[in-house]
C-alpha cells in the first residue's frame, strides 16, 4: 500500500517536474531571438530611437535572458512555485495568473457536471448493454452513443449550436451568461449560467457517453461469467437485484482508472468546445491567447494545464485504493 | 492473402469501416481530376449552393467543393504520416522493451507512462506556437512524437506474451538468436496488433490534428479540413447560417473517426476471434 502511493506520487512529481521544464525550455530551444524579434517589428513600423544593439542588451538584461540557461532555469522554477507566471502582454499589466484565476472555474464547473452526467448515464449505459435481458431500446441509444464517442467534441458542439441556437433558437450563442448582465449572488444568475451551460456541457456529455458505455460494457460482460453471479440467480435474487447488487457494483470500480487514464483525453476536449461556445473558460483564454500571440498567457495555460491532470490523476489513484480493498491487501 | 480478404469480409464492422475510409481518399485522391480546383478563389463569395457551386463559396469566395476536395487528401496524409512515424518508433521501443525486458523494460515503460500523464494538447500547442510557418509535414511530425506510447504499450505486452510460446524457444534452442529471432519469430506474428496499434495511432493523430487546427495553430498556407473549419468558425459560418461551409468539413471529419472506430472494433473482434480459435 505505502510502496503503491509513493510510487505513484513519484511519477507525478516526475510529470509535473517535465512538464514545467518542458514550458522553460521549449520557447528557449527555437530559432530566433524573440527581443530582437520584436524590437525589429516596431524599428520597422517607424519607432526606433538610438542603437538597436543596445536596447536589445537591456531588454535581454531586464528579462534575465543574458543569465547562463541554468540560472535562468532557477529563477523560473521560483517564479513557478510562487505562482508567477508573468504578465499578459494583450492584456498588459493584466498577471497571468488573474487571468487564469478568472477562467479556471467555468471550465472546472463546466467539465465537473458534464463528466459527472456523462460518466453516470454512460456506465449505466455500458452496463445494460451487456445485459442479456436488456431491450432492443438499450441497443437503439447504444449503438449512436457509441458512434458519437468517436467524433471530436467540438465538432458535435458545432452541430450542436446551429441546431439549437441557430435554426431553433432555444438556447444562448455564446457566454456564460449574457453579455450585458452582472453576475450576482442570486438565483436568477444560477438559472441563467445554467442556461448558457447547456449546449456546452451537452456536447461534451453526448461525446463521452459512448467512451464510458463501451468500458463499463466491457467490464460487465467479465462480471456477469463469475460463479457469484451465478450463485445469486440459484438463490432466486431477481434480475434487478443481481444485476445491480452483483453486476453493476463490482463492474464499476474500474470505471474509475478509466477517468484517471481519459482525463487528459477529456480535458482536451473540453478546451475546444469552449472555443466554440466562446465559453469563458481556460479553454477560450487559450484560444485568444493564440490568436493575440500572448505568449505567456499561453505558457501559463498550458502549465496549468498539465499539472492539474498530474494531480488529478494521482489523486485518482489514491481514491482506488480505498475503494477496491482488493488493492489494497494486495500491496 | 485471399484468406485474410474472406475473413474482412465476414467481419461487417471492420468492411464497413474500410469502405468508408477507402471512398474517403478515392474521393481525395480522384476529385482533384474531376472538379476544376482553378474555381477556388476565382467566384464570388457567400454563395449559397446552385447547379455551378454544389457546395456554394465560402466569404473569399473559394468553392467549397473545391476546397473540400483538396483539403482531404491532406488531412488523410497527416493522419497516415503521424500514424506511420508513431507506429514504427513506438513498435520498435515496445518490441525492445518487451525482448529485452529487464532495465531497457524500465526505461522504456516509465518514459511512456510519464509521456502518456502528459496532456497531449498542451505539450502540442507549446510547440505549434513556437513554430514560425506550420506545414503539413511539420504537422505530422509534431503530432506523432505523441502517439508512440500507446503502439508501444500493445506491443510490449504482446511480446512479452509471444516470447513464452514454445515455438520461440524451440527457435532458441535451435540456435537462432537475437535479431533473427525477432525477425523470423516474433514479427511474423505481432503483424496484426501493428495493424491494430497503426489504427489506433492514426486515429489519435488525427484527432490531436484536428484539434489543433480548430485552435488556430494549423498549417495557415495549405487547406486541411481542420483549417477549413477553423476559418469557417472564424468568420462565423454557423451564426451567419452559411451551413453549406462548415457542414462539409464537419461531416467529412465525422465520417473519418467514425470509419476508424469500425476498423478499430472489427479488427479487436478479429483478433480475439483469432486469439479464442488459437488457444
Amino acid at each position: 500500500m505505502a510502496g503503491y502511493i509513493v510510487r505513484r506520487f513519484a511519477l507525478m512529481l516526475l510529470v509535473v517536474f517535465l512538464a514545467i521544464t518542458i514550458n522553460f525550455l521549449l520557447p528557449r530551444a527555437m530559432p530566433g531571438d524573440p527581443v530582437e524579434l520584436q524590437l525589429e517589428q516596431l524599428s520597422a513600423g517607424g519607432g526606433q530611437i538610438g542603437d538597436l544593439q543596445a536596447t536589445a542588451a537591456a531588454f535581454r538584461a531586464r528579462l534575465g535572458l543574458d543569465q547562463p540557461l541554468w540560472r535562468q532555469y532557477l529563477t523560473y522554477l521560483g517564479r513557478v512555485a510562487r505562482l508567477d507566471l508573468g504578465v499578459s502582454v494583450a492584456h498588459y499589466p493584466e498577471r497571468v495568473s488573474d487571468e487564469i484565476r478568472a477562467g479556471l472555474p467555468w471550465t472546472i464547473g463546466l467539465l465537473g457536471i458534464a463528466t459527472l452526467i456523462s460518466f453516470g448515464i454512460g456506465t449505466l449505459l455500458g452496463g445494460l448493454l451487456a445485459w442479456p435481458r436488456s431491450g432492443r431500446l438499450v441497443r437503439l441509444i447504444g449503438v449512436p452513443a457509441i458512434m458519437l464517442s468517436a467524433v471530436p467534441y467540438f465538432i458535435l458542439g458545432i452541430v450542436l449550436l446551429s441546431l439549437f441556437a441557430i435554426t431553433w433558437p432555444v438556447f444562448p450563442v455564446a457566454g456564460a451568461y449574457p453579455f450585458s448582465y452582472f453576475p450576482q449572488a442570486d438565483w436568477r444568475t444560477v438559472a441563467l449560467i445554467a442556461w448558457h451551460g447547456v449546449l456546452p456541457a451537452l456536447s461534451i456529455v453526448l461525446a463521452s457517453i459512448g467512451t464510458w458505455a463501451i468500458a463499463m460494457r466491457g467490464m460487465v460482460v467479465g462480471v456477469l461469467g463469475e460463479d457469484y453471479i451465478m450463485l445469486a440467480r440459484a438463490k432466486g435474487l431477481g434480475p434487478r437485484r443481481v444485476f445491480f447488487a452483483y453486476g453493476l457494483r463490482n463492474a464499476l470500480l474500474p470505471q474509475v482508472t478509466q477517468l484517471a487514464l481519459t482525463l487528459s483525453h477529456v480535458v482536451s476536449g473540453a478546451i475546444l468546445v469552449e472555443v466554440i461556445f466562446a465559453y469563458p473558460g481556460i479553454g477560450y483564454r487559450l484560444y485568444q491567447a493564440i490568436q493575440a500571440k500572448d505568449v505567456f498567457v499561453i505558457q501559463g495555460i498550458v502549465l496549468l494545464l498539465s499539472v492539474s491532470i498530474a494531480v488529478t490523476t494521482f489523486l485518482l489513484d489514491l481514491l482506488y485504493p480505498l475503494i477496491d480493498p482488493r488493492i489494497r491487501t494486495h500491496r | 492473402m485471399s484468406a485474410v480478404l474472406r475473413q474482412i469480409g465476414r467481419e461487417k464492422l471492420l468492411a464497413a469501416g474500410l469502405i468508408v475510409l477507402c471512398s474517403l481518399a478515392l474521393l481525395g485522391l480522384l476529385g482533384p481530376l474531376v472538379i476544376s480546383l482553378a474555381e477556388i478563389g476565382s467566384t464570388r463569395a457567400r454563395l449559397a449552393p446552385d447547379a455551378a457551386h454544389l457546395l456554394g463559396t465560402d466569404t473569399q469566395g473559394r468553392d467549397v467543393l473545391a476546397a473540400l476536395v483538396m483539403a482531404l487528401p491532406q488531412t488523410l496524409k497527416v493522419g497516415l504520416l503521424a500514424g506511420l512515424l508513431g507506429l514504427g518508433v513506438g513498435g520498435l521501443l515496445g518490441l525492445l522493451a518487451g525482448y529485452l525486458r529487464g532495465l531497457a523494460d524500465v526505461v522504456i515503460r516509465t518514459t511512456a507512462d510519464v509521456v502518456m500523464a502528459i496532456p497531449a494538447i498542451a505539450v502540442l500547442v507549446l510547440v505549434a506556437t513556437n513554430v514560425r510557418t506550420m506545414t503539413v509535414g511539420m504537422m505530422a511530425l509534431i503530432v506523432a512524437g505523441l502517439a508512440w506510447m500507446y503502439p508501444t504499450r500493445a506491443i510490449r505486452a504482446q511480446t512479452l506474451s509471444l516470447r513464452e510460446q514454445s515455438y520461440v524457444d524451440v527457435a532458441r534452442l535451435n540456435g537462432i538468436g537475437g535479431l533473427r529471432l525477432v525477425m523470423t519469430e516474433l514479427l511474423p506474428n505481432l503483424a496484426p496488433y501493428f495493424a491494430a496499434s497503426f489504427v489506433t495511432a492514426v486515429s489519435n493523430a488525427m484527432l490531436a490534428t484536428v484539434g489543433l487546427e480548430a485552435l488556430g495553430l494549423g498549417p495557415q498556407n495549405q487547406l486541411t479540413l481542420g483549417m477549413m473549419l477553423y476559418w469557417a468558425q472564424y468568420y462565423g459560418a454557423v451564426l451567419r447560417g452559411m451551413w453549406w461551409w462548415w457542414v462539409p468539413p464537419v461531416a467529412a471529419i465525422a465520417a473519418i473517426f467514425i470509419g476508424l472506430l469500425a476498423v478499430s472494433a472489427g479488427m479487436d473482434r478479429l483478433l480475439n476471434a483469432r486469439a479464442r480459435h488459437d488457444g
